[in-house]
C-alpha cells in the first residue's frame, strides 16, 4: 500500500489510544479516589512550613519590621525579591492559557489548568509581601484610592507602588475568572459522576449550574476568547508595572530603560520552569503521562531556554550600557555586582540563568524528564538571585560611600519565604486533589488531532 | 413516652377546687396585673413623652453605659495649675543664660524650657567667652532627667533628711578640728570666686581642711610652665581666628585641648576672605600620634610618635631662632619642620604653636616660641582659669593619704575613684578613713565607697558664678525647681557653717561687692555674663628654653606608646549614663558605644591584629592585651588610618560600671593608665583570642574617587582659577548639544511657583566645619529622635537625622584619587583599582561633611510614596506625614543620600529600649513641639518646621518684618563655628541668598537633578607649597 507518499503524521497530543471516556476517567480519578500516603507526607510538610511562615509573619507584625535584617541604606531585601520572584512564576499561567489559545497551540490544552493554578496560587504569595513588608500594614488600605474620611486625601498616582496595586489586582482577578470559566465544564462532569449528595451540591455549586447545552458551549467558546484577549496584554503589563518599581527611580542599578522586557522575559523564564516543576511530578503522581508528554516538556523547554537566552542578553545589555554610559555610579554600581562583596549571588543567577538553559539545545538532555526538572529548580534558583541581585546590590552601595553597608537575613526573613512557599504548595496539592487537573472537555477535542489511531486500526485490520 | 412532665408545685394542687389552683392553670400570676389600666389609659399614654421606642433607648443606653462603667478607663496623670505662674504659658518656651561649670565642660549657654521643663541647651551667642556649647554640653540636659541621679542625702548607706545630714557632719568635722585631724577637701575645678570664697571662710573655721584641687584630665603641665613664667597658676588663652600660620604638636585644639571651646575661633579663621583681592585663610600644620579632630582639620597633618614630638617642639624654637641644635629628627619630618618653621617666621606674630604635650619642659618651650613670635593669637594677661589641679599636689594627697597622715577626705564634683590611676589602692585607703564624705550626683565608685553622700543638684538646678578667663565672669542659675532632695555643695558649706545666708545669697552679695561695679545683677543674670577689662599681674621670669630643647631633643621611648586622649562625645566621662552621648558616633571612627585601641595599619599587621566586616556589614576587631607596667586590660583594636606608627591610642570615659545603667556599661576603662597624669605611657601589646563587635555607623571609610560629593581645591587655584574650573555645574547632553544639568532644558519636572512666600535654604561650609558634632546632638535634642541602642546602631539602623561624614583618603589626597580613579584603564585595571580604593591611606586626608534631607525641590521620595505621606511644601521642605505613612521604605531606598530613617521597632515606652524615652523622668526632655514617631513609620530632618513656624507666626503676631538671622534650624543654632547657615533664599539681602551667589556654592550630586534645598561650599585646603 506504500506505493505513494504519506504525509509524515502529526505526533499525537495524548498518547495511549484514550477514548474520551478514558480522559473523563483518568481525569476525575484524583479527585474520587483517596489520597496516598505520599499525598498526605509532601502536604504535611507544606502545611509545616506554611504555619512556621505565619508565626514569622505573625511576628513580624508584632514586633516590626527590625525582625527582619533590613537596614538603612538597604531598605528591601528579601521581601520585595521574594514578591517578584512569585509575580514571575505567576507569569507562565496566563502566558499559557491566553496567548497560547490566540495563536491556537492545542499543546497547551493539557497543561494550562495546572499553569494557571500555579498563577494564581504564586501570585497570592506575591500579594502577601507588600502588605507585610510594609511597617504599619494594618493601615494597608490606604493605597487603595477609596473614600475616605482624612479630608481630600487621596493616594499618589505617580507612584509605581500604586501601579502595582493596580496591576497585581487586575492580573489576579482576570486570571482567576479565565481560570474558573475553563473549570466550569469539568467541575460539571464531576458532578455529574459524583454519587455522594453532599460531593455533588459542592460540585454543582462549583460549576455554577453548567447543563452543557450547545448555548452553554457557544458562550463557554466567546468568553474564553475575550478572557484570552484580555489577559494577553496583562501577561506584558504585570510584570513591566513591577519593574517600574526599579525603572523610575533615581539608584545606579535601578534606574534602566531596559528594565520592562528584561523583567517579563524573566518572568515568562521562571514561570515556564516552576510549570515544568509541578508538571514532572504530577503527571507522574497523578498518571497523566499520557496527557502531559515529553513533547510538552520538551516545548516547554525550548520556552525556557528562549526566554533565558533573552534574559542573558539583557544581563549582558546592562553592562554594556553602564560602560558606554560612561556615567561613575553607574559603571561601579554593576561593576560592585558583578566583582564586589555580593559577587557569589551575580555569578549564581549569571550560571542559573544564562549557562544552565543552553544546555537545552541538546535534544536528549531536554527530553530528559530529569534533567528537565534539574534545570527547571535551577532556573527558579536563579531567577529568585536576579531579584536579590537587583535589589540588594544596587542598594547596599549607592551614591554616597558613607552609607553603604551590607544585608543579613534573619530567621524571620528566611521563614517568611519558607512559609510562602509552604502556602503555595498547601494550595496547589489540595487543587490536585479537588480539581480537574487537566482541562478535560478541551482535551477531548484534541484526541483526533492525529491519524496515527485510524492508521492502526487500518493497518491491523 | 410522652417529655411533658409535670411536677408538683404544692399540696394545694390536689384540691381541684381550689380557686387559686385553677387561675394559675391559666394565668401566669394569680392576681391580675393592672397592665390595661395603665396601658389603656390612653390620655395618659398621649402625655408621656417616653413611648416604647424611647424606652428601649433608655434600657439600651443604661445597659451599655453600665458595662462601660465597668471597664477601667487609662489614667492620665496631669495636674493643672492652681496658681498659674506669671512666665509660664503652656506653648511658649522661656530661655534662661547659665552656665555649666562641671570641671571638664565650662561654658555660656541658654536653656530653652517649656512648661517649666529645661528641654535644650542653646549658645549664648552674646556672651563674651566660652559662649559656645560642645556636644557634651547640647547633652548635658538629659543628664538632667537621668534616672539613675542619687536622689537625696546618704549616710553610711542610708537614706537621711538633710538635717540629720548637717548635724552629723558638722558634728564630726568639730570633732576632728579639735583633735586637730588633718582633713582635706578634693574638689574639681570651680573657676567659681564666691565659691573660692566660701572655701576660704570654711577653711578658715575649720583650720585642719586643707583644699586640693584635682582634674580628671590634668593640664598641670601647662599650668605649671605658666605659672613659672609669668607667676600665675591659670592657661594661656588663644584667638584663633587672629591666626595665619597655626602649628599644634598633640594639641587637640577643636577637642578638649585645655578646656576647649576653640573650635569657633578656628573656624573663622578657615574660611577663605578676600583681603587686597586675594582669598587668604589660615594654615594649620598638626604633629601628632593619634589622629585627633585637630589633625583631621589640618592642612597637614604628620603622624609621629610622642619622643619625636618633643624633638618637633626643640626643633622649632631652634629654627625659629637660629640656634642649632643637633637634629635628630629623620629627613622627611626635618625638612616638613623645616617648612613649618619658614611660614611660622613669615607669619611672625600672626603665627602660633600649641602643644597639649603633658611635659613642663615643652610647655615653656611653647611659651617661649609664641613669645619670641610676639604672637597675638596668644593672650596671657587674660588667661583661662577653667583648670587648677596640680599633679604634684594630688600625688602628695594620695600618698598622704595611704600612710595614714590625712584622716578625713571630702570630695565634691569628682570622681577619683574611677579615674584615678591607682583608684583601687584610693578607695581602699578611704575605706580606712576616720571621714569621708563625696558630693555628687550619681552613686558612683567614690560615693559608694564614702561615709557621708551629699547629693547634689544637676547645674541645671543650681546657683553658680564663674569667671572662666580672667575678666570674664558667667552666672548660672536654676531652670527648674530641684527633682530631687539635693543640696548644692556650697549650701552644705554653709549650713555646716551655721552661716545665716544660702549660696544664692552668697553670690548676690559677692558680686555686688566684688564684681557687678556699676552694672546691674538683674542685668547680668540676665545676659549670663559680664565682662570686665581686668587682667592679670603678670611677672614675666626667665627660664633656660636652651637647656629645655636640648633635654627635649634627646627624648627617647622604648617600644610602643599609648597615648591617651578624651572622645568629643564622652570627654573624660561624667555623662556616661547619657544615651545621647553613648549614641553619638565618634567624629573620626564613627564608631558609637565604644572606646578601643587605635592601631596604625602597619603595627596591626605586625602584632596580627585585624578588623572584619561581618555578613550584614558590621565592623569587627579583634582584641589584644595591654599592660602599661603592672596593669593589663584587654580591650578592642581599631585600625586607624593617620594613626603614628609605634603609637596606640586609647580613650578615657568608658568602662565605668558603677551609677550607670547596663546598657551605658560600655568600653574599657584607661585611667588605670593614666600615671602620674601623663597621657603618653609606655606600653606592650598582645593580640588576644575573640573579636568585639563594634557599632559604627559608617562602614567605608573613602570617597572611591567621587570628588563631586566633598568638591575641593587649593587656595592657589581657588586664587587664580575660574569657578567653571574647580567648581564646575555637571552637564549633560541633549541632542548632542550640552546643558547644565540645572538648565530648564534638561528638566521635565514642572517647577513650584518659588517667588510668593519663604523659600528656605542651608548652607554649610566645609571650610569651617571641624566636625565636632554638636549639631547632631542639638538635633537630636531638638527633634526627638529616639536612641535605639549599641545592637540597632550595628546593624545600620542609627536613627541620626543628622550625620557628619567622615571620609579619607585612599592615596595621599582626595585629588590624588579622583585622578587614580580617572586613570582607569580597562576592565582588569578598575577590578583591582576599585579595591585598593576602598582602603584608605596610611596618612589620610581627612573630609567632614554634614548631610541631613537635602529637602530636594524635585524629590525623589516624594514621587514614590504610595500614600503622598512624603510631599512638598511651599516653603521648600520636604514634608513627612508620619501619621500618613504606611512604612514601605520605597522613599529612603528611592533617597540618593541615604538620610532617611526608618522606625524599625517601637523606640519609646517599650522594654527593649531601655533609654530615656522608657521612663517618665527621661521623658520630660521631649520638645512637646515635636511628634515621638511610632513603628513603622518614615521619619528625617524637617528643616525644623516647627522652629520655622513659630518665627512666622511670632511675626506675624507682631505685625512685622522677619528679619534675616530669625529663621535657624536646631543644627544652624548650635553651630558656633558658622558652617551652618539657615535662612530664606526670597529675602534677598539675607546672607543665605549671598551664600548662594558664592563661587564656592555646590549642590550634593547635582547630577541626579534633585535640585536640593541645602547647598555646600566648596572646601578650600591651603596646601600649595610656599
Amino acid at each position: 500500500m506504500a506505493s505513494h507518499y504519506e504525509a509524515p503524521l502529526r505526533k499525537p497530543l495524548v498518547t495511549g489510544d484514550k477514548s474520551y471516556h478514558n480522559v473523563t476517567v483518568d481525569v476525575a480519578a484524583p479527585v474520587e479516589g483517596k489520597a496516598n500516603r505520599q499525598w498526605w507526607i509532601v502536604f504535611g510538610i507544606s502545611l509545616t512550613a506554611f504555619l512556621w511562615g505565619l508565626g514569622c509573619i505573625t511576628y513580624t507584625i508584632g514586633t516590626g519590621i527590625g525582625t527582619w535584617g533590613l537596614n538603612k541604606t538597604v531598605g528591601w531585601a528579601w521581601d520585595i525579591t521574594n514578591f517578584v520572584w512569585w509575580v514571575g512564576i505567576g507569569h507562565a499561567g496566563t502566558l499559557i492559557s491566553a496567548v497560547l489559545l490566540l495563536f491556537r497551540q492545542k499543546w497547551r490544552m493539557a497543561i494550562n489548568r495546572s499553569a494557571e493554578a500555579m498563577t494564581i496560587f504564586s501570585v497570592i504569595q506575591a500579594g502577601l509581601f507588600p502588605i507585610i513588608h510594609m511597617g504599619r500594614p494594618w493601615l494597608a488600605y490606604w493605597v487603595l484610592p477609596i473614600p475616605n474620611t482624612f479630608g481630600s486625601l487621596w493616594v499618589n498616582f505617580n507612584s509605581p507602588l500604586l501601579w502595582d496595586v493596580f496591576a497585581i489586582s487586575t492580573y489576579l482577578s482576570v486570571s482567576l475568572v479565565f481560570w474558573w470559566t475553563g473549570l466550569l465544564p469539568d467541575f460539571a462532569m464531576i458532578r455529574d459522576r459524583a454519587i455522594k449528595p453532599f460531593k455533588k451540591k459542592i460540585y454543582s455549586l462549583l460549576s455554577f449550574g453548567w447543563s452543557g447545552r450547545a448555548k452553554d458551549w457557544q458562550r463557554f467558546e466567546e468568553v474564553s476568547l475575550v478572557l484570552a484577549g484580555l489577559a494577553t496584554p496583562l501577561v506584558l503589563s504585570v510584570h513591566t508595572i513591577v519593574s517600574f518599581d526599579f525603572a523610575t527611580s533615581v539608584i545606579p542599578g535601578w534606574h534602566t530603560t531596559i528594565f520592562p522586557p528584561y523583567f517579563v522575559a524573566g518572568a515568562i523564564f521562571s514561570g515556564f520552569a516552576m510549570v515544568n516543576t509541578l508538571l514532572i511530578i504530577m503527571r507522574k503522581v497523578s498518571n497523566l503521562e499520557d496527557y502531559i508528554t515529553i513533547q510538552h516538556i520538551e516545548l516547554m523547554n525550548i520556552v525556557i531556554m528562549i526566554t533565558g537566552s533573552i534574559v542573558g542578553v539583557a544581563y549582558i545589555t546592562e553592562l554594556f550600557i553602564a560602560w558606554y554610559s560612561g556615567v561613575e555610579y553607574e559603571q561601579y554600581a554593576f561593576l560592585n555586582r558583578a566583582t564586589g562583596p555580593y559577587w557569589w549571588a551575580y555569578w549564581s543567577m549569571m550560571t542559573c540563568n544564562v549557562f544552565s538553559p543552553q544546555f537545552m539545545w541538546f535534544k536528549k538532555l531536554r527530553t530528559s524528564i530529569i534533567f528537565s526538572f534539574i534545570i527547571s529548580i535551577v532556573v527558579n534558583i536563579g531567577m529568585w538571585f536576579e531579584r536579590f541581585v537587583i535589589i540588594v546590590t544596587s542598594l547596599h552601595r549607592d551614591y554616597l560611600p558613607s552609607s553603604w553597608t551590607m544585608f543579613s537575613p534573619t530567621f524571620v526573613d528566611i521563614g517568611i519565604f519558607i512559609g510562602t512557599i509552604g502556602f503555595f504548595f498547601v494550595l496547589f496539592l489540595l487543587y490536585a486533589r479537588n480539581f480537574p487537573v487537566i482541562a478535560q472537555a478541551e482535551v477531548k477535542s484534541i484526541l483526533k488531532s492525529s491519524g496515527e489511531k485510524f492508521k492502526k486500526l487500518r493497518d491491523n485490520k | 413516652m410522652s417529655s411533658k412532665k409535670v411536677y408538683w408545685k404544692s399540696l394545694d394542687q390536689l384540691d381541684e377546687s381550689n380557686e387559686m389552683v385553677k387561675k394559675l392553670e391559666n394565668d401566669e400570676f394569680v392576681e391580675k396585673i393592672p397592665v390595661d389600666e395603665f396601658l389603656g389609659d390612653e390620655d395618659l399614654m398621649n402625655q408621656s413623652s417616653t413611648n416604647r421606642r424611647d424606652f428601649l433607648k433608655y434600657v439600651g443606653f443604661s445597659t451599655a453605659a453600665a458595662t462601660l462603667a465597668a471597664c477601667e478607663g487609662p489614667v492620665i496623670k496631669s495636674v493643672p495649675y492652681v496658681v498659674q505662674p506669671e512666665q509660664i504659658i503652656p506653648g511658649i518656651a522661656n530661655y534662661y543664660a547659665t552656665s555649666i561649670a562641671d570641671g571638664f565642660d565650662f561654658a555660656s549657654i541658654l536653656i530653652k524650657t517649656r512648661e517649666g521643663r529645661p528641654i535644650k541647651v542653646e549658645n549664648n551667642s552674646d556672651a563674651s567667652s566660652m559662649g559656645s556649647a560642645n556636644a557634651r554640653v547640647h547633652a548635658s540636659v538629659l543628664s538632667l532627667y537621668d534616672i539613675k541621679r542619687l536622689q537625696g542625702p546618704q549616710v553610711k548607706g542610708k537614706d537621711v533628711s538633710w538635717n540629720d545630714f548637717y548635724n552629723q557632719l558638722g558634728a564630726k568635722l568639730k570633732a576632728m578640728n579639735n583633735s586637730g585631724k588633718p582633713v582635706v577637701l578634693l574638689t574639681q575645678t570651680f573657676a567659681s570666686p564666691t565659691t573660692q570664697s566660701i572655701l576660704n571662710k570654711f577653711i578658715m573655721q575649720f583650720p585642719n581642711i586643707r583644699h586640693v584641687t584635682y582634674d580628671a584630665i590634668s593640664s598641670s603641665a601647662a599650668l605649671d610652665a605658666f605659672e613659672n613664667i609669668y607667676g600665675v597658676r591659670a592657661l594661656a588663652d588663644y584667638d584663633f581666628s587672629k591666626a595665619e600660620t597655626i602649628v599644634s604638636i598633640a594639641a587637640d585644639i577643636l577637642g578638649d585641648w585645655q578646656g576647649g571651646g576653640y573650635d569657633a575661633g578656628y573656624a573663622k579663621g578657615r574660611v577663605p576672605k578676600k583681603v587686597h583681592g586675594k582669598s587668604i585663610m589660615s594654615y594649620h600644620a598638626q604633629f601628632e600620634s593619634n589622629l585627633s579632630l585637630s589633625g583631621a582639620n589640618a592642612d597637614h597633618r604628620f603622624p609621629i610618635d610622642p619622643p619625636s614630638l618633643k624633638k618637633v617642639v626643640a626643633q622649632i624654637y631652634a629654627g625659629l631662632t637660629d640656634i642649632s641644635l643637633k637634629n635628630n629628627l629623620d629627613t622627611k619630618l626635618s625638612k616638613s619642620v623645616a617648612e613649618v618653621v619658614k611660614k611660622l617666621k613669615k607669619s611672625g606674630p600672626k603665627g602660633v604653636v600649641v602643644s597639649g604635650i603633658d611635659d613642663i619642659a615643652v610647655q615653656e618651650v611653647i611659651l617661649a616660641i609664641n613669645n619670641f613670635l610676639g604672637s597675638k593669637v596668644i593672650d596671657v594677661a587674660q588667661p583661662k582659669l577653667i583648670r587648677m589641679g596640680s599633679n604634684s599636689e594630688v600625688i602628695k594627697l594620695l600618698s598622704d593619704i595611704k600612710s595614714g597622715k590625712v584622716k578625713g577626705l571630702i570630695t565634691a564634683g569628682i570622681n577619683p575613684g574611677f579615674t584615678l590611676p591607682n583608684a583601687k589602692e584610693y578607695l581602699d585607703a578611704v575605706e580606712k578613713l576616720e571621714l569621708s564624705v563625696a558630693f555628687t550626683t550619681k552613686v558612683d565608685e567614690t560615693a559608694t565607697a564614702a561615709q557621708f553622700v551629699g547629693a547634689t543638684p544637676h547645674y541645671l538646678e543650681s546657683w553658680g558664678d564663674y569667671e572662666f578667663k580672667k575678666g570674664h565672669f558667667a552666672l548660672a542659675q536654676p531652670t527648674i525647681k530641684p527633682l530631687f532632695d539635693t543640696r548644692q555643695f556650697q549650701d552644705v558649706l554653709l549650713k555646716i557653717m551655721k552661716s545665716e545666708t544660702n549660696y544664692y545669697q552668697e553670690i548676690k552679695s559677692f558680686w555686688k561687692e566684688k564684681i557687678l561695679l556699676e552694672k546691674t545683677w538683674n542685668q547680668s543674670l540676665q545676659d549670663g555674663f559680664l565682662y570686665s577689662d581686668s587682667s592679670i599681674e603678670f611677672t614675666t621670669s626667665g627660664i633656660n628654653v636652651i637647656e629645655q630643647i636640648n633635654k627635649l631633643s634627646e627624648s627617647n621611648a622604648e617600644g610602643l606608646s599609648l597615648v591617651l586622649y578624651t572622645k568629643t562625645g564622652m570627654g573624660d566621662g561624667q555623662q556616661a549614663n547619657n544615651p545621647w552621648l553613648q549614641e553619638f558616633p565618634d567624629p573620626i571612627s564613627r564608631i558609637s558605644w565604644d572606646n578601643y585601641l587605635t592601631v596604625s595599619a602597619i603595627d596591626a599587621k605586625e602584632i596580627g591584629l585585624k578588623n572584619i566586616n561581618v555578613s550584614n556589614g558590621a565592623l569587627n576587631g579583634s582584641y589584644a592585651q595591654v599592660s602599661v607596667g603592672d596593669k593589663t586590660i584587654i580591650a578592642p583594636v581599631l585600625i586607624q588610618p593617620g594613626q603614628a606608627k609605634g603609637t596606640i591610642g586609647l580613650a578615657f570615659g568608658y568602662g565605668q560600671r558603677k551609677g550607670l545603667q547596663d546598657e551605658m556599661q560600655v568600653g574599657v576603662n584607661a585611667y588605670p593608665f593614666y600615671n602620674n597624669f601623663d597621657s603618653v605611657q609606655e606600653v606592650s601589646i598582645k593580640p588576644a583570642d575573640g573579636y568585639h563587635e563594634f557599632a559604627c555607623v559608617q562602614l567605608h571609610n573613602t570617597l572611591m574617587g567621587r570628588g563631586d560629593i566633598i568638591k575641593e581645591t587649593t587656595l592657589e587655584i581657588f586664587n587664580t582659577e575660574d569657578k567653571e574650573y574647580w567648581n564646575p555645574v555637571p552637564k549633560v547632553s541633549k541632542n548632542h548639544i550640552e546643558y547644565e544639568v540645572t538648565s530648564s532644558d534638561v528638566d521635565m519636572w514642572q517647577s513650584f511657583d518659588r517667588s510668593v512666600g519663604h523659600h528656605f535654604n542651608l548652607s554649610i561650609d566645609l571650610n569651617s566645619c571641624t566636625g565636632c558634632g554638636a549639631c547632631v546632638i542639638a538635633c537630636h535634642a531638638e527633634n526627638n529622635v529616639p536612641v535605639v541602642g549599641k545592637d540597632e546602631v550595628r546593624k545600620s539602623r542609627d536613627m541620626h537625622w543628622l550625620r557628619i561624614d567622615r571620609y579619607y583618603s585612599s592615596g595621599e589626597s582626595f585629588k590624588a584619587d579622583d585622578q587614580t580613579k580617572e586613570d582607569i584603564d580597562g576592565l582588569g585595571d578598575s577590578l583591582t583599582t576599585f579595591g585598593k580604593m576602598e582602603q584608605a591611606s596610611k596618612n589620610p586626608q581627612v573630609a567632614f561633611q554634614p548631610v541631613m534631607c537635602q529637602h530636594c525641590n524635585h524629590a525623589p521620595c516624594e514621587t514614590v510614596c504610595p500614600v503622598a505621606a512624603s510631599s512638598h511644601g511651599r516653603q521648600g521642605q520636604n514634608h513627612m506625614a508620619y501619621n500618613r505613612c504606611v512604612g514601605t521604605r520605597y522613599c529612603a531606598n528611592n533617597c540618593p543620600y541615604k538620610v532617611r530613617r526608618f522606625n524599625w521597632f517601637l523606640y519609646n515606652k517599650n522594654d527593649e529600649f531601655d533609654y530615656h524615652m522608657n521612663n517618665d523622668l527621661g521623658r520630660m526632655v521631649l520638645n512637646p513641639d515635636v511628634v515621638v514617631r511610632s513603628r513603622g513609620v518614615m521619619e528625617k530632618c524637617s528643616f525644623c518646621i516647627q522652629m520655622t513656624q513659630k518665627t512666622i507666626l511670632d511675626a506675624k503676631l507682631a505685625g512685622r518684618q522677619i528679619e534675616d538671622g530669625e529663621f535657624q534650624t536646631a543644627c544652624s543654632n548650635a553651630c558656633s563655628s558658622g558652617a551652618i547657615i539657615f535662612g530664606d533664599v526670597n529675602d534677598k539681602s539675607s546672607k543665605i541668598a549671598t551664600l548662594r551667589e558664592e563661587d564656592r556654592m555646590y549642590h550634593l550630586l547635582e547630577q541626579v537633578g534633585t535640585k536640593p534645598n541645602v547647598m555646600y561650599q566648596t572646601k578650600v585646603r591651603n596646601i600649595d607649597q610656599t
